[in-house]
């Protein structure tokens, strides 16, 4: 597994995405640390981590789409499936090493706190909150971008789908409110990312919000293990 | 070793193996051969653990594929059809994380080194997998088919898109395995299957068309022999006499050599030798006999034929013409190659090998298909 988490690191390093990634992400949080907190001289980082969450929603997709798929086009899967590794490790060293890469971007959000705590005593448990929950919320995208990448071979095709599923998670809080209080309602209320993240927000890190994040990380890096284990198969 | 039972596999309805059997033992080196399609890269995908089969077993080493993957997987280096290779990697960063992969317990930078040297791609270490050609990208998957060392080595069509000096380097790294390592080998050059293999599994339609010994298989295929004979005396009389010998199915006029001088084709069945009743009958009749030679069968003609039983005739003759032309261009080809080689030889020193890099292959075109 650390064979494969310290390959794809440099992976996305020997790219361009992962510095894409990273330059994205410390623009728009330089961009919204500025609007936020900077210039009204607003010691709050609410605005910041607000703003990330649509942020990471749109960029995690670029991430994730290689992560499977190139192996699949350029037949690499092939030394890695006849290595004596199983197929968790692989999904695992694979999954965690993209969790590496959005972790070295998000941290950034850290920095802008330290800078904050240098001219007031920036309200942490709000940060830490938020922090958190960024870092759920993008586990959880990861995850599932994994999880489509395994499908297909094709990095575009793994790159919308897991757009597509990104905005539906993002609307999925409206749909629920077309199904008046009907067991579907529920069931896409309770599947809302917004209303499990809503929380982290406030610097609460409620146990039944931080276990929904991480089931969704288990149920899907567990498909994508089976999508290896099933291809053997077909 | 290797113990394949009744391997069945099928995709979507159709059947690309069915009931593929055979065992082999430490330190052989085995040649799969088959036309396009036959089944050879499912067999070796199997073995490896790549695909499962959908019905039988393979253990290697007594660990069955299946039930305990992951030590069976351990005693195996694999080179698929298309090498595995992270193009964004340099060569030594993929060896490197190849070995780690593998959790190989030899000493690392030793180990990797070695193996540079044995594939020859030492001087290209520190380059990215990308900008290698293909000759060099086929070498570094040869490459990390041997980090390990492990037991089994298994190549598909190694030598593909490799120059001519490199495919006799392979060739000869092939060779070298034999004792210490046993090694499944496929190609549709067959030249190449009867100079590196000397036992052959031949596999046509997904089944084991024949399995032995290189030369029993040709043997075993050729039921009828054929000589050829130069013969001074009147070309009606000669045939007389030499239809008359015992044994003999065909005599042919083929060619006139020089004055009064003809070349004859006799056939008859490999059971029987009839050389010295030629050489008596002609003595006899006062025909001077000036020359006599066996003619080979080669294993081009027994391929045909083990081939062309198994399929219906309109595949066959589609099929296997196909890969006749394909091997004899293959042949041609590399012999001339291989000459060209030993007089590129003398001056190699002044040329280097940075030829082969990022520039036109210099491989002699065999392409593979897809099977």
């Amino acid at each position: 597994m650390f064979a494969i988490f310290k390959r794809e690191i440099s992976a996305y390093f020997n790219s361009i995405i992962g510095y894409i990634f990273i330059a994205v992400i410390y623009f728009f949080g330089g961009l919204f640390f500025w609007a936020t907190s900077l210039f009204p001289q607003n010691a709050e980082l609410s605005g910041v981590f607000d703003n990330m969450t649509m942020i990471v929603q749109f960029i995690i997709p670029i991430l994730t789409m290689r992560i499977i798929s190139e192996d699949l086009k350029l037949k690499t899967d092939q030394a890695l499936l006849t290595a004596p590794i199983s197929t968790a490790s692989i999904a695992l060293g694979k999954y965690f090493s993209t969790v590496f890469v959005y972790l070295m971007g998000i941290c950034v959000t850290l920095f802008y706190a330290a800078t904050i705590s240098f001219f007031t005593v920036p309200d942490w448990v709000v940060i830490i909150g938020n922090f958190v929950g960024l870092l759920l919320l993008g586990m959880a995208l990861i995850s599932i971008g994994m999880f489509i990448s395994s499908l297909t071979d094709s990095q575009i095709v793994a790159a919308v789908a897991t757009y597509a599923i990104s905005l539906f998670i993002v609307l999925m809080d409206g749909i629920s409110g077309f199904f008046n209080k009907s067991f579907v309602s529920k069931i896409f209320s309770y599947l809302s990312f917004s209303g499990h993240y809503k929380n982290f927000t406030l610097g609460i890190l409620d146990w039944s919000d931080m276990t929904f994040f991480i089931s969704i990380c288990v149920i899907f890096v567990c498909l994508t293990a089976y999508v290896l284990e099933k291809r053997k198969w077909s | 070793m290797v113990e394949v039972k009744n391997l069945v596999k099928r995709y979507n309805g159709k059947t690309a193996i069915d009931g593929v059997s055979f065992n082999i033992s430490e330190g052989e080196i085995v040649g799969l051969l088959g036309p396009n399609g036959a089944g050879k890269s499912t067999t070796m995908n199997i073995i490896t653990g790549y695909i499962i089969a959908t019905q039988g077993f393979v253990r290697i080493n007594g660990f069955d594929i299946l039930k305990n993957p992951l030590k069976a997987k351990a005693q195996i280096g694999y080179l698929p059809e298309q090498p595995p290779l992270y193009l964004d990697m340099t060569v030594g960063g993929y060896l490197n994380f190849i070995y780690d992969l593998k959790k190989v317990k030899l000493k690392k930078s030793e180990h990797i080194s070695e193996i540079c040297e044995k594939t020859e791609i030492t001087d290209v270490y520190d380059r990215p997998i990308k900008k290698l050609s293909k000759g060099y990208k086929q070498r570094v998957g040869i490459a990390q088919a041997l980090i390990g060392y492990p037991p089994l080595i298994i190549l598909d069509e190694p030598t593909v898109g490799l120059d001519p000096k490199q495919l006799v380097s392979v060739r000869n790294l092939i060779k070298s395995l034999a004792g210490e390592h046993t090694v499944i080998f496929s190609s549709h050059i067959l030249h190449e299957i009867q100079e590196v293999c000397d036992r052959i599994i031949v596999i046509n339609d997904g089944k084991v068309a024949a399995d032995n010994n290189k030369n029993d298989i040709i043997e075993s295929a050729s039921a009828n022999r054929s000589i050829v004979v130069h013969i001074e005396g009147d070309k009606d009389k000669v045939l007389d006499v030499l239809r008359g010998i015992e044994n003999v199915i065909d005599v042919e006029n083929t060619a006139d050599i020089e004055k009064n001088v003809s070349e004859y084709v006799m056939s008859y069945e490999s059971s029987h030798d009839i050389r010295k009743a030629v050489f008596k009958e002609l003595a006899a009749n006062n025909f001077p006999l000036v020359k006599l030679e066996l003619s080979d069968v080669s294993l081009e003609e027994t391929f045909l034929k083990l081939t062309e039983e198994k399929s219906t005739p309109q595949e066959a003759s589609q099929e296997t013409a196909g890969d006749w032309a394909e091997s004899e261009s293959h042949e041609t080809k590399e012999d001339s190659a291989e000459a060209q080689v030993q007089e590129a030889g003398q001056d190699e020193s002044q040329n280097g090998e940075r030829d082969d890099l990022e520039g036109e292959d210099t491989q002699n075109g065999n392409d593979k298909e897809q099977e």
